[in-house]
């Protein structure tokens, strides 16, 4: 299998070109959960870290062929080295650890996860796919400040985050070897990309406002046409025979909690637009992946682990923004008040 | 009194036998409409016929099977030994036969083993797809160990590697359209005859159950 380029995709057509949006897009006071860096975009791309373990030449940067980009200042984009460049030795075996963490989070990274959720359901391709805010392009931003918690986030505490928010869980400690390994992934992955820069398909795609306000009646329609043959009726997801998750939930106790990036509806029409229903990414409008991104978003999931005395302080503190429903009244439920505990480490298994 | 209920008794269990006996009949002797027996081609058991690419039908889900015996009558799946038989069934004999199947436990038939590196070649595909032509894995449907998920997607696991690729190629051949979504018509469409090869004789390495649960995993 050949590396995967990161380019801009075909049906880009509604979305906006990312390039040096990145930093647009991170302008909303937000839960963002991209880093709010400039994009280095005026600046030559420096090659990364040049100690890389393997002998292998590094993929030479390709251009993008889209003629349509050439007001965007930075179209730079790279291929992630194929899997089969993983070096032989210590180096590798940490490079495939953290991927079988990143690919089966349920399995190899137990204690720290409680959800049924794994990181490559939200990173599709184990963090390989364009659009789904791959890992290498991740790595490439990173240190980098984030008004999410107001300082110079390193990349082993944008990871913590992940584990606290998007899997429900607890952080693993600095260094921790589930930390290291996701962190020699990511930088295996990063090969060849220029530090600093929000290369294509970084990050999720930012979908132009809906051309109607989002609608959580018209969403309930897209979902139950498009999304419940696999996630179900209620959100709940599906399991297999042998009771492994096979289609994650969306909502309900299993799934992500209140203070994950896939709870601000912006990241999620993005995501869903990208790629779902699976297999069969980008072929919703906008308007339906704004719709049922915002039907998905109303619906209760584990608390805020942030949580500080009520549901309007916590909404004041981190939600106050139009992308939550965090803290509103939704079909007369006040979302927050009957959610779920967060950080329920799955004890089975 | 007693002879009264005991004739109900034996009425009732009378007409649960004739039900049951009526899917075992039909496998075994076919219909008075003109159906074929079934077990002729998908085994005493229900556990196919691999080589000559007679599927398994022995445990697959009955809403599945159903929704497969309605598409040989209306003709979104096309194939010329199916149609005719499913049309010599009634609306109450697919139901029946469809019950019989899906309660089924054969143990998996004899077939002949693929060379390793095809099976390898199909784990690897099954697995992790090949997302560069926006294709994802079949486990991410059909589940980590191929054995399906609810009415909608079937268990893949231990059935025949040729009936596996007939199905590929009869949708890339636009002869079956009925799948919900146009999701397998989609999958299909992008795998080339070598991936194709490869992940069935994957597929048909696999057990057809969920292997038992290790103690230690017990809740
Ligand atoms: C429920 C979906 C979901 C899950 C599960 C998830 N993430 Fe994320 N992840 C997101 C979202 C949403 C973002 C924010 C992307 C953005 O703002 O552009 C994100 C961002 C990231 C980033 C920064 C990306 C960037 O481009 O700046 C990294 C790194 C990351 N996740 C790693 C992980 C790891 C490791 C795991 C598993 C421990 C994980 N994620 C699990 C949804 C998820
Ligand atoms: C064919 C089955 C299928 C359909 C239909 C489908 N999904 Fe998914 N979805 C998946 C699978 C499988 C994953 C995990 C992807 C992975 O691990 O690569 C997923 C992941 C997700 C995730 C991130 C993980 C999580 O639990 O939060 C979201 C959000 C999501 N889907 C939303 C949707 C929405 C909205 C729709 C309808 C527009 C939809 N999906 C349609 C199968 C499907
Ligand atoms: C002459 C051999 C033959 C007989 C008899 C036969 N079948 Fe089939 N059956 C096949 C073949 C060949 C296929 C595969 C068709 C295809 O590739 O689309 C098939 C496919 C099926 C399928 C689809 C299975 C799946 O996994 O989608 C079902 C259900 C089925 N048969 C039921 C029956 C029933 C019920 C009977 C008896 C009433 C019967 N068959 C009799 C040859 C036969
Ligand atoms: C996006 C979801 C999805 C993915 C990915 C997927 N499938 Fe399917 N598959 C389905 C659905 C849905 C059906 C049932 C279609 C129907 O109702 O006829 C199906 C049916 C099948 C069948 C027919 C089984 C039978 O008994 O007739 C085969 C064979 C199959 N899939 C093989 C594969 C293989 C091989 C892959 C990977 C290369 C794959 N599928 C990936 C959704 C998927």
């Amino acid at each position: 299998m050949s590396g995967n380029p990161i380019k801009p995709s075909t049906w880009a057509a509604g979305v906006v070109a990312l390039a040096a949006a990145g930093f647009i897009g991170h302008m909303l006071p937000s839960t963002g959960t991209a880093p709010e860096q400039p994009a280095a975009s005026a600046q030559p791309a420096k090659q990364a870290k040049s100690e890389s373990p393997t002998p292998k030449a590094v993929a030479p940067v390709q251009e993008t062929a889209a003629p349509a980009r050439k007001t965007e200042a930075t179209s730079a984009s790279y291929t992630p080295p194929a899997e089969s460049d993983i070096p032989k030795g210590p180096f590798g075996d940490m490079v495939r650890l953290g991927e079988a963490i990143f690919h089966d989070t349920q399995h190899n990274a137990k204690g720290f996860v409680g959800n049924d959720l794994q990181c490559a359901n939200c990173h599709i391709d184990r963090g390989r796919q364009p659009n789904s805010a791959p890992l290498g392009a991740a790595y490439l931003l990173y240190p980098a400040y984030r008004s999410k918690n107001g300082h110079v986030n390193t990349f082993q505490e944008r990871l913590q985050g992940c584990f606290r928010f998007s899997m429900n869980g607890k952080a693993p400690p600095f260094n921790d070897k589930v930390l290291v390994a996701l962190e020699t992934y990511a930088y295996f992955l990063a090969r060849g990309g220029p530090t600093g820069v929000a290369v294509e398909g970084h990050g999720y795609p930012k979908l132009k406002a809906p051309g109607q306000p989002a609608d959580y009646d018209r969403g309930a329609k897209v979902y139950a046409q498009h999304c419940a043959l696999c996630h179900g009726a209620g959100g709940e997801g599906q399991k297999s025979a042998d009771g492994q998750t096979v289609f994650p939930p969306l909502w309900g106790p299993r799934s992500f909690n209140w203070g994950a990036g896939m709870g601000s509806i912006n990241n999620a029409a993005g995501f869903i637009k990208a790629n779902m229903p699976l297999g069969l990414g980008g072929t919703l409008s906008d308007q339906d992946a704004w719709d049922v991104a915002t039907y998905m978003d109303s619906q209760e999931r584990p608390q805020d682990p942030r949580f500080v005395d009520s549901v309007t302080e916590t909404r004041k503190r981190f939600h106050d923004e139009p992308t939550s429903k965090y803290g509103l009244i939704v079909n007369g439920v006040l979302l927050g008040e009957k959610s779920p505990p967060s950080g329920t480490i799955n004890t089975m298994d | 009194m007693r002879s009264m209920v005991g004739g109900a008794l034996l009425l009732c269990m009378s007409a649960i036998a004739a039900l049951a006996a009526d899917g075992k009949d039909i496998a075994a002797n076919g219909t008075s409409g003109g159906a074929l027996p079934c077990s002729s081609c998908h085994g005493e058991h229900g556990e196919g016929t691999p080589a000559s690419g007679f599927p398994r039908l022995a445990g697959l889900n009955v809403q599945y099977i159903e929704h497969q015996l309605e598409s040989f009558k209306n003709g979104t799946r096309k194939n010329d030994v199916m149609q005719p038989i499913v049309a010599a069934l009634s609306d109450d004999e697919r139901k029946t036969i469809a019950n019989y199947y899906a309660d089924m436990t054969a143990p998996k038939a004899e077939a002949e083993p693929a060379a390793p590196a095809a099976i390898a070649a199909g784990a690897k595909l099954a697995a992790t797809g090949d997302w560069p032509k926006g294709m994802p894995g079949c486990g991410q449907c059909h589940g980590a160990a191929g054995l399906g998920v609810g009415a909608t997607f079937p268990r893949l696991a231990g059935q025949s590697a040729t009936y596996i690729e007939n199905a590929l190629q009869s949708w890339k051949a636009g002869d079956r359209k009925n799948d919900p979504m146009g999701l397998m018509a989609s999958v299909a469409s992008k795998l080339n005859d070598d991936q194709i090869k490869n992940v069935a004789a994957y597929y048909e390495s696999l057990p057809v159950a969920a292997p038992a649960r290790s103690p230690e995993t017990k809740p």
